[in-house]
């Protein structure tokens, strides 16, 4: 009858993933809970006895740089993501992607562990992950892992993580050198379902007029968030010019899987505003990149 | 670990409260500390009504549980008002959306201003850019966005430098009386942006139940079998009823009584949100509980999906007299004649999509069982009256049993003219002899309220090389939905109206008013005008590019002018202001750019284009066709020397109160705080007819006119007789009568006159002008609205998006009463315009609803408003209240064919469907280059 009967709000990790594995069942960790709480109201998501309340958790919230990494806790809201010079200094693809997700009330409480947990194969702050190479920090009950962040994903709202015993702790991302830089864009529609037509999220590393190395990630781009690998690889090494980007961006297409989603896009259609939004962005992050 | 209590501060007070299962903070502060200025648009985190501050950040208290509240800071909208010796001081914030006229119904308010709140105290000097962006999901249906952006931008001076406020310029009428067409402050704002406004939900009665309906979810189906032995038997239910409880009539409706109050075994399911069993329960939790364990059986049959399948052969009837409600003719001169005579003629077919009010106020009736016997309905609602009458039909009541007491209404828009839960939570209190208060949320209003019509418009016209119009016709079919609602009216102006404000000698008019098992269609402003408008205004704008002429030239040549006659038979003899809003509007446009109508690329980024379109409208003040019109008001002189006036007429946000107030101290030259305003109460004012048709301030503003000037009188002639002054030497001014050298009081006039057994109260009937029925060729209306607006849009040439820059709207009201509340109308007409053709789209398919959420209905936000100017036109209208004629609707119709128009001149694409689809735009561009 109720959504949750029991709300919990452990203090540490250790007591999180305790309250996880022994709380009444079903048990379920919530972050802003802007994703789940919807999913409950909406039948998209059976009501639970315990809601775990993951934002009081410590290492869920900071940012800090951590080695040659930036570490961003999975509880961490999207507010303050974007207000973080640390995101900005090395993340500004994040930053972007961020600053298009709802409006204030919402970004104070959503977190980017959430954005990532609910799986979605074109959630934006996922999507700048991708991009930026990050890697997850997993808890479970003997300790932490690190995964790849490609690895978290087995399908449209499907994570690998066992939902019974283990939680996101957060993503490191490599920090940005000199030559670096990366950028985010998307494209909506005003009506219909409140969802990206697509977005779309680039890296790259630039040597004077030379694409070192780059990363790009479009959602939805498949079913799982979709890393454009090929076309990655046919720009490495290659100079920026309108041709290699042309070439890349057929590259792109070829890869992807671009298709009719019902009342929001039709395949068509995504296919034909893709190499705008693939250059815009690429153009962006490469100016970016500029070495002063 | 497990907490047991949540202790927080709400407003600077401590409390400290057991933890419930499943509370979110909005329930918290709303049922618990009764702090409901906090509101529940959505519980969808869509609408931005429930933000609250949490430890100085905005959150949205519908997904917040309330656990997480444990050990924070709140502050509520009740918490920014500051209270010094006992007398409440307004934050900037508040005072300033009540000066600048932010506030029409209200309801999103509260969210507006804590947003504002929590911005200025983050960013003191915000940009137009930041504000925005901070208030980009705080949704206002009502729109009143500039005038928002104003007040906040206003507020942050003051908070920054401690200058007073600044005050916004205000139009004036130029036939301005002492106080009608003057700034006036509506009675209702501080309460709106204090929190203390109350609207039906914030409402709680002793021993209060709460209903819930349980729907039949298939778009058509026979109810073969219903099981609600489950429901019966959850612990808190105290009833179940089914059709069979039904005391009187199975069938309501306000024109037509074609809507079943609750679907019988082996009767007939017309659209998913037909009711099939009705539930009161102790709690909400318990009542939905208890719907989803009734158990129904339908047998399914073929679904008509719109209106053109219905008339086809072999299609499964909806109602006993078939799927047609109505063909509406209008015959104008010889239409072939007129064809013969056109050097050219045009064809092209139009498509206008389903839309929804989407007030941000979800319905909610409360029906309260009396100890004597009788029902109070406590609801807010379009036509108290009419509610009444329906409630009393079905429940076999006399009308006098039931009391309806209208509430502060957040938004209507038309949407609120049909029944809702009013006659289901009537139903409930009666048998259960407990309050029962039955709410809609989101989804359940987005389900079963009725929507505007979608309609197909094919327009044939017939033109001179030199851009005179020699004939027009027009055929439409309109989707009415599952039952008749206001269909049948609502079809007949878009019919009436389908040939445009032209005149033209031959026109031919049809449309076909036709069920489908789509959810109802019945009144939404522009009341069917707003389709045909679109199809006119785009043909017109066809065929100017065809003679390679300017649109403004060819609408000059045509437009509707004082002599005209228009389609219906009407000669116009007054107030035709529209060959004024025309020119007035052209010369605006003009001024940034002398060639509004040449596409112009952006220099910096060549992928946007830039070009302006106009769109021209004209719509009726009033019901017409030969309805009766009239409203009753009834006014009265206390012992205080207060006046109050009352008529059940009613108050969506419109700003009518605030008229009514302005109306009676001008005739009666007293203070406006003198003058009390009671409206939407059937027991105790008199009945002001339904809220529709832009009639309130030409029909109720008269009755209150003359019912004062008669008040006025009556007081006069008492003084005239007592103190045998002759009546030209009493003059009445600021309260007080002055005669010879003597000064009396309002409240010792009223006090000797009861003394002498004279009744300082008067009840006046106006009846409106006399107007003929359709076909008889007569003043079908007896008043009309005028307006031309102009668009600039930006196309993106890269992904078909389109921006709205600029709109200029130029309207003929006869006379601005109002003028601060006219501004609201006109700016929320537009962005109601701007929603209707490029982001409102209620989608269904096969008769199910897709749209059942408002993350899948989306209404324009603060960010899509564009640039508004607005011109004000006022030619008078004989025997409008001061010359004022209706402007509610004609604001919002002309919008959406002035955009498309301009995305035409743009990139060269015709949009013949809405909403626009900026997939097809970049289609139809790429068609072009092959
Ligand atoms: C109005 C509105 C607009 C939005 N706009 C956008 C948008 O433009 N782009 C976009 O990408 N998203 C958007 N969203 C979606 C949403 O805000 C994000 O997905 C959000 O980041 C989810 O975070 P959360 O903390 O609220 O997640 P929750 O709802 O708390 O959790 C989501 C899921 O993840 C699980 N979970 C959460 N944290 C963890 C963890 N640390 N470890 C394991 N599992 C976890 C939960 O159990 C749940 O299943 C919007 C939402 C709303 C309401
Ligand atoms: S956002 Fe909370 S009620 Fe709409
Ligand atoms: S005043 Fe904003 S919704 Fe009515």
């Amino acid at each position: 009858m109720y959504q949750w009967q029991e709300y919990r709000q452990p203090k540490s990790l250790a007591e999180a993933i305790e309250d996880l594995s022994n709380a009444p069942v079903p048990a379920v960790p919530i972050a802003g809970g802007t994703d789940l709480l919807l999913d409950m109201r909406q039948g998209r998501h059976s009501n639970v006895h315990t809601l775990i309340d993951l934002t009081n958790i410590p290492e869920m919230n900071t940012i800090e740089i951590q080695g040659e990494s930036l570490f961003i806790g999975a509880c961490v809201s999207i507010n303050r993501i974007i207000n973080d010079p640390l995101v900005q200094r090395n993340a500004q693809a994040l930053i972007e992607a961020c600053d298009l997700i709802a409006g204030p009330q919402v970004r104070n409480i959503a977190t980017l562990g959430g954005n990532v947990a609910h799986a979605l194969p074109a959630a934006d702050g996922t999507i700048a992950l991708l991009a930026l190479s990050a890697t997850a920090n997993v808890a479970f009950p003997g300790g932490v892992r690190t995964m790849q962040f490609q690895e978290l994903f087995l399908g449209p709202g499907k994570t690998s993580i066992d939902k019974q015993t283990e939680l996101i702790v957060g993503f490191s991302i490599p920090l940005a050198k000199p030559g670096q830089a990366s950028a985010f864009k998307r494209i909506m529609r005003p009506q219909g379902v409140a969802l990206p037509i697509l977005n779309c999220a680039v890296w790259v590393e630039r040597e004077g007029n030379r694409i070192n190395a780059s990363r790009i990630a479009v959602g939805p781009g498949g079913p799982r968030p979709f890393r454009a690998t090929k076309a990655e690889n046919s720009i490495s090494g290659q100079y920026f010019n309108d041709d290699n980007i042309s070439k890349a961006t057929e590259v792109l297409l070829e890869q992807g899987s671009f298709r009719t989603s019902p009342r929001r896009a039709t395949s068509e259609y995504r296919k034909s505003i893709l190499p705008g939004l693939f250059q815009g962005t690429f153009k962006k992050a490469w100016s970016r990149a500029v070495v002063e | 670990m497990k907490n047991n209590t949540i202790t927080m501060t709400v407003n600077n007070e401590i409390h400290t409260l057991p933890i419930k299962p499943g509370e979110t903070l909005a329930a918290l502060l709303r049922e618990r500390l009764h702090l409901t200025g906090t509101k529940i648009g959505c519980e969808e985190a869509e609408c931005g009504a429930c933000t609250v501050l949490v430890n100085d950040e905005p959150v949205l208290s519908c997904i917040y549980p309330a656990g997480r509240a444990d050990g924070k800071t709140i502050v509520t909208i009740e918490g920014l008002a500051k209270y010094v010796d006992h007398v409440m001081k307004l934050h900037p914030l508040q005072e300033a959306f009540v000066e600048h006229g932010a506030v029409q119904c209200g309801f999103c308010i509260p969210g507006q201003i804590m947003t504002a709140f929590a911005l200025l105290k983050r960013n003191p000097n915000p940009s137009q850019d930041e504000l925005r962006d901070a208030l980009k999901d705080t949704l206002c249906r009502c729109a009143g966005y500039p005038m928002i952006e104003k007040a906040i931008l206003a507020a942050a001076h003051t908070l920054r430098t401690g200058d007073p406020l600044p005050l916004p310029e205000i139009y004036e009428s130029i036939h301005k009386r002492k106080l009608v067409g003057r700034k006036h402050l509506r009675p209702d704002a501080v309460d709106k942006v204090t929190g203390k406004a109350i609207f039906t939900d914030d409402l709680q009665f002793d021993n209060m139940l709460y209903g819930k309906v349980r729907r039949a979810m298939v778009p058509h189906a026979i109810l073969k079998k219903l099981d609600i032995s489950k429901a019966k038997a959850v612990e808190g239910v105290l009833a179940v009823l089914t059709a069979e409880d039904i005391p009187g009539e199975q069938n309501h409706g306000v024109i037509i009584s074609d809507w079943p109050a609750l679907i019988g075994i082996d009767q007939q399911v017309r659209y998913v949100g037909d009711a099939i069993a009705i539930i009161a329960a102790e709690t909400p939790e318990i009542a939905a509980y208890a719907a989803r364990l009734i158990e129904a059986e339908f047998e399914p049959l073929p679904v008509i999906s719109s209106p053109v399948q219905a008339m086809e052969e072999g299609q499964p009837q909806l109602h006993e007299k078939g799927n047609l409600l109505k063909h509406i003719k209008v015959r104008k001169g010889d239409v072939l004649k007129g064809f013969e005579e056109a050097d050219q003629v045009f064809d092209h077919t139009f498509h206008t999509q389903i839309t929804d009010h989407a007030f941000m106020e979800p319905e909610c009736s409360i029906a309260v069982p009396t100890q004597e016997g009788r029902m109070e309905v406590y609801v807010g609602s379009q036509i108290p009256y009419e509610d009444r009458r329906q409630i009393a039909r079905v429940m076999g009541w006399e009308e006098s049993r039931v009391r309806v007491i209208g509430q502060k209404m957040g938004g209507g828009f038309g949407g609120k003219e049909d029944i809702a839960g009013q006659i289901h939570a009537v139903l409930l209190a009666n048998v259960t002899g407990r309050p029962v208060k039955l709410l809609y949320d989101r989804h359940e209003s987005l389900i079963a309220h009725p929507k505007r019509h979608a309609t197909q418009i094919r327009v044939r016209i017939g033109v001179k090389n030199n851009g005179r119009i020699t004939a027009a016709e027009t055929e439409l079919f309109g989707d009415t939905g599952a039952y008749a609602s206001l269909g049948e009216k609502v079809m007949e102006r878009a019919t009436t109206h389908s040939a445009g404000p032209y005149d033209i000698p031959h026109v031919r008019n049809d449309c076909f008013a036709v069920y489908t098992n789509n959810p109802p269609a019945g009144a939404f402003r522009g009341f069917g005008v707003t389709q045909s408008a679109f199809a006119i205004e785009s043909m017109m704008d066809m065929i100017a590019h065809q003679l390679g002429m300017d649109p403004v030239e060819l609408r000059r040549m045509n437009i509707l002018h004082l002599g005209s006659v228009t389609n219906t038979g009407q000669a116009l003899v007054e107030s035709v202001g529209l060959t004024e809003c025309l020119e007035k509007l052209d010369a605006e446009m003009r001024k940034t750019n002398p060639e509004p109508f040449k596409a112009c690329i952006d220099p910096e980024e060549p992928n946007l284009v830039r070009a302006w379109g106009i769109g021209c409208a004209y719509k009726n003040t009033g019901l017409g066709g030969g309805a009766p019109d009239f409203a009753n008001a009834d006014i009265e002189l206390f012992d205080d020397g207060k006046v109050e006036i009352r008529s059940s007429s009613a108050e969506l946000g419109q700003g009518l109160v605030a008229v009514m107030q302005m109306i009676v101290s001008e005739e009666l030259s007293i203070l406006p705080e003198n003058v009390r305003v009671l409206v939407m109460d059937t027991d105790l004012s008199p009945d002001g007819g339904p809220t529709t048709a832009s009639r309130q301030t030409y029909i109720t503003g008269n009755a209150c006119r003359f019912a004062a000037q008669t008040l006025r009188q009556n007081i006069v002639n008492f003084l005239s007789k007592k103190f045998e002054v002759e009546p030209q030497k009493i003059t009445l001014k600021d309260g007080f009568a002055y005669f010879e050298n003597k000064k009396l009081s309002f409240n010792e006039i009223a006090k000797q006159m009861k003394a002498l057994g004279e009744e300082p109260r008067v009840l006046y009937k106006y009846e409106a002008p006399e107007t003929q029925p359709l076909g008889t060729g007569g003043s079908m209306h007896f008043a009309y609205s005028y307006s031309v607006q102009a668009a600039e849009v930006e196309v993106n040439k890269l992904t078909g998006e389109v921006r709205v820059l600029k709109v200029i709207s130029a309207n003929d009201l006869g006379m601005a009463i109002n003028p601060l509340g006219l501004q609201g109308q006109i700016e929320g007409g537009v962005m109601m315009g701007l929603g209707h053709c490029l982001t409102e789209e209620f989608i269904v398919e096969d008769g199910h609803v897709i749209s059942d959420q408002l993350a899948r209905y989306r209404i324009p936000g603060i960010k899509l408003t564009p640039e508004i100017t607005s011109i004000i036109i006022e030619h008078p209208t004989a025997d409008g209240p001061y010359g004022a004629k209706g402007v509610g609707e004609i604001s919002s119709i002309p919008t959406t064919p002035a955009i498309t128009n301009a995305i035409f001149h743009a990139v060269g694409v015709r949009i013949d469907k809405t909403p626009v689809d900026q997939e097809q735009i970049l289609k139809a561009m790429g068609n072009q280059l092959d």
